[in-house]
């Protein structure tokens, strides 16, 4: 181009980084109560703030059989009625000190968590304490939660995203597997769960041996200690039996599968199989992995598709990190038409990834960058009561978050490539597509022979 | 709660502002530039955030997709974002990375022509456009984000077009577009430029000389067309969407006072006693009580101005037919007009937002972002702490002078999502279902 003003000087060179100052995760003690309820304290002065975590081992990978959805419906409902207070009386108290308390259940955990002003800390606690203590479960708003739940599964099977997450678990765990079935259950059983379920989970799984309370900002560990024995000592009560969920997969296929969106201007797109647990001993070596496939924005994957196709807005993959194998999965939307081509391409860098090892400069980008990052993940209170409730949940060393960066820096070239080839599985891929069947399901049939099965948002099948 | 700022300007017109916090060895990075989708040209919809999404193709000295490499690289977060009436671009980086961010920052803002191609302008089209599909067309009441502009600014007005843009606007624009826009608004003096963090003030002064320094200023831009409206829209407007949605959902609109007057303040308010979390109106009546609706929420554009739009946005629950739910949240707002609000009620709402001010102090990025938007608006960053105070000075009585002047009849849009009818066959036996249990 011409004519264009420039500077005369011209553009500045590139300039180096100075020295790096040092940095450490927060520092943070734990205390037992005589009760057996646990108590994490990361003192974090910087503004007048407190971010509280109560995170109870009552997540929906620990219901019984049959009452899916539960641990989710009783977490809500501790909100919704506790202490002689209802709903909306619980609501006015915690509004009124500034704040709102979330209440809800993962796979592996309840949790109960808030943001406050630190001058309104034991004001806050004592309101949780209502809460996990003396919780009511009235009968009016177990049937409007359990309502509310299932017009959000109306809703999500309105939303390609929503839909080809849910068929993308289907796909992934046989039909047994709790993981097939959304954390917060599916229509059936979530119309099953009654006051008298609820009532029962709360008895078995909320007690003072499954409960640490985690607290994060302007407050000292001792305070915070002090609190807790006067909210909670008295706490009583033992945990009943905890439930081994089978996390089987689907057999050893690969499997394509189309959700049937008739008209759609573009595919939803998941291509995953079942990852890996928590606690497995390569989540360094495999999350910098992940990050060089598809975890960054400059990873292979997104450049690829979005930035040297322009197939998309953007394309990701992700270990799914739970206690059990939680899915791996790589998503995007493409254009309707390219949606083969897509697939191929996602295809073929995941048996890059597992043939040659990568480029120091990509595994040096991908360390760095986690490296780099660390701290800047950990500026807010709630994301150090979040960091330190992950530690609780999945049981990780205690000095996990200290090691953390050291541990990124060591891996290596060759442990990505192991890495890959351990943990990458391109003959058990599931592929899912919420998108329009007119366009896509010839070009994706050509892809590895495979038939692709055609199916209704609720999974029936669709004559061919 | 009070955060330390300082503030200059470059010969050249770029405003600076620098805040310290050495917490931890992070800074922040924040360019704002005073152009957004209401700058754009007819027949050029959408170029705003075309460009946005070009300035990451690479500049003089930094190549394609360099610049998100080079920030990763150093341990850094980074993105940018378009708006009605502002573009900005930000990095969080370890903080002796900082010099790194303000060299992309300067030499996008100087040199950025010589790395346009025809190539990359055609792949970042194929981007955007899949950005809308994914956004606004397979999204379930996805349109809204145009819909909505589009019913409550006349039709002249430069907040009423679509801010992501047409898909044949889209396949208009030319290098010779980027060229324009560029020279036009990508200048010192239409730009802040916000650091917050752990950084020497000295240093930063003289990084931001050497890099900013150089580049000159612009011609100046065109002025906007008049923005003034009538401060209500005079009449009810309606407007009913048949989308692949399963259930009703209902944003109501009303035309309020820009954001930083005083009445905007008394405004935020109502918007919070309407629909902010749980205790609020809508909610506990709608959500909770009458149980016609799953969702209640309020926000405000916070537009400077013409007139800000304060939205009400209620979703339906499945045995609650939409003219019910509309029918509902009028009332609510009727009575709102009619009887007031309550002490107790504004105590409440400007507890929360107290809170929520403080909480977006906590990060870097945050605090960068919030001084850019007061130097953009205002020229004036240091609002950033006297915000909370102004929420204290809000009254009942102003919040009823506002509701009696602008949540009336003649100032309502409705911009109602329903099922479509071919589509919703087999949901509405569901819905049905759901609804005889």
């Amino acid at each position: 181009m011409t004519g264009t003003t420039t500077p005369r000087s011209g553009p500045t060179p590139r300039p180096s980084p100075t020295e790096p100052r040092s940095y450490h995760f927060p520092e943070f003690e734990r205390r037992t109560l005589p009760n057996g309820m646990r108590l994490v304290v990361a003192p974090v002065d910087k503004l007048p703030l407190a971010s509280i975590t109560a995170v109870v081992d009552a997540g929906a990978s620990v219901e019984r059989a049959g009452q899916d959805g539960v641990a989710a419906l009783t977490a809500q409902l501790l909100l919704e009625g506790a202490a002689g207070l209802d709903g909306a009386a619980l609501t006015d108290r915690f509004e009124r000190i500034g704040t709102s308390a979330d209440a809800h259940a993962d796979w592996d955990a309840a949790t109960v968590s808030l943001t406050v002003l630190a001058e309104r800390l034991p004001d806050a606690l004592a309101l949780v304490r209502d809460l996990l203590r003396t919780p009511e479960f009235p009968d009016r708003e177990v049937a409007r939660l359990k309502d509310e739940r299932l017009a959000e599964l109306l809703q999500l099977r309105a939303e390609p995203g929503a839909l080809a997450d849910e068929h993308l678990s289907r796909a992934v765990y046989a039909p047994t597997a709790r993981y097939a079935t959304p954390a917060g259950g599916n229509a059936a059983s979530v119309r099953a769960l009654t006051r008298d379920v609820v009532r029962g989970f709360y008895a078995e799984r909320y007690r003072p041996a499954t409960t640490t309370l985690v607290i994060a900002g302007d407050v000292s560990v001792d305070r915070a200690a002090d609190l807790a024995h006067a909210l909670f000592g008295d706490w009583q009560g033992d945990v009943g039996a905890t439930m081994a969920h089978a996390v089987d997969t689907s057999p050893i296929t690969r499997i394509t599968r189309v959700v049937a969106k008739a008209d759609a201007p573009q595919s939803e797109l998941r291509v995953g199989h079942a990852g890996l647990p928590r606690r497995h001993p390569d989540y360094f070596e495999t999350t910098v992995m992940n990050a060089v496939l598809g975890g960054l924005f400059s990873s292979r994957i997104n450049l690829n598709l979005r930035e040297e196709h322009g197939y998309t807005y953007g394309a990701f993959s992700a270990f799914e990190w739970r206690r059990s194998a939680g899915p791996f999965v790589i998503q995007t939307a493409v254009k309707s038409d390219v949606t083969g081509a897509a697939v191929r391409e996602i295809l073929h860098e995941i048996e890059r990834m597992r043939s040659e090892e990568i480029s120091t400069d990509e595994l040096t980008l991908a360390t760095s960058y986690l490296d780099g990052v660390f701290p800047i993940r950990y500026e807010t209170t709630s994301a150090i009561a979040t960091a330190l409730s992950n530690l609780v949940i999945h049981d990780l060393p205690e000095h996990f978050y200290d090691d953390y960066r050291a541990r990124v820096r060591a891996v290596t070239t060759q442990d990505v490539l192991r890495a890959a080839q351990r943990h990458l599985h391109p003959d058990r891929l599931r592929i899912v597509v919420v998108g329009d069947p007119g366009v896509i399901a010839t070009p994706l049939s050509e892809i590895h022979g495979a038939s692709v099965e055609i199916v209704t948002p609720d999974g029936t099948e669709v004559a061919a | 709660m009070q955060i330390p700022i300082e503030t200059y300007k470059l010969d050249n017109g770029l405003f600076v502002t620098l805040s310290e916090d050495h917490t931890a060895p992070i800074v922040a990075v924040n360019l704002w530039y005073h152009v957004g989708s209401a700058n754009e040209r007819a027949g050029r919809t959408g170029f705003a955030h075309l460009f946005e999404h070009m300035l990451f193709q690479g500049s003089a000295s930094v190549g394609a997709n360099e610049h998100f490499e080079l920030v990763q690289r150093a341990g850094g977060t980074l993105n940018g974002s378009t708006w009605l009436d502002r573009t900005n671009y930000y990095e969080t980086v370890p903080s002796n990375q900082l010099e790194l961010a303000l060299w992309l920052e300067a030499n996008r803002m100087g040199y950025l022509l010589p790395a346009m191609t025809q190539q990359k302008l055609d792949t970042q089209r194929d981007v955007v456009q899949n950005e809308r599909r994914w956004s606004m067309d397979n999204q379930p009441y996805g349109s809204w984000w145009e819909r909505l502009p589009a019913l409550c600014f006349p039709a002249s007005h430069p907040f009423h077009h679509s801010l992501i843009g047409s898909m044949s606007d889209l396949d208009a624009a030319s290098l010779e577009d980027i060229e324009q826009f560029f020279a036009t608004y990508y200048t010192p003096d239409n730009a802040v430029l916000s650091i917050a963090g752990d950084f020497d003030r000295v240093d930063a002064r003289r990084l931001v000389e050497r890099h900013f320094g150089p580049i000159p200023r612009g011609a100046g831009k065109p002025p906007l067309p008049d923005m003034t409206l009538p401060p209500v829209l005079g009449g009810p407007l309606r407007e009913v969407v048949p989308d692949d949605v399963v259930l009703p959902r209902l944003f109501l609109a009303f035309r309020s006072p820009v954001f930083g007057s005083d009445e905007y303040y008394a405004a935020s308010v109502c918007g919070a006693i309407l629909g902010l979390r749980k205790g609020s109106r809508l909610h506990r009546h709608l959500v909770r009580e009458q149980q016609v609706a799953a969702e209640a929420q309020s926000f405000t554009y916070d537009l400077t101005k013409g007139s800000d739009l304060l939205v009400l946005d209620v979703t339906a629950r499945p045995e609650a037919p939409a003219e019910e739910l509309e029918r509902a949240v009028h009332e609510e707002v009727d009575q709102l007009c009619d009887t007031g609000v309550t002490a107790e009620e504004v105590a409440r709402a400007v507890t929360l937002i107290e809170t929520d001010s403080i909480v977006a102090l906590q990060a870097a990025g945050d605090r960068a972002d919030k001084l850019s938007l007061f130097a953009t608006y205002f020229g004036d960053p240091s609002l950033v702490n006297t915000q909370v105070a102004r929420y204290r000075e809000v009254t009942p009585e102003r919040v009823n002078t506002f509701a009696r002047a602008r949540l009336g009849r003649d100032n309502r849009a409705s911009l109602l999502y329903v099922p479509r009818d071919t589509e919703s066959t087999s949901a509405n036996q569901e819905l049905a279902e759901v609804g005889a249990r």
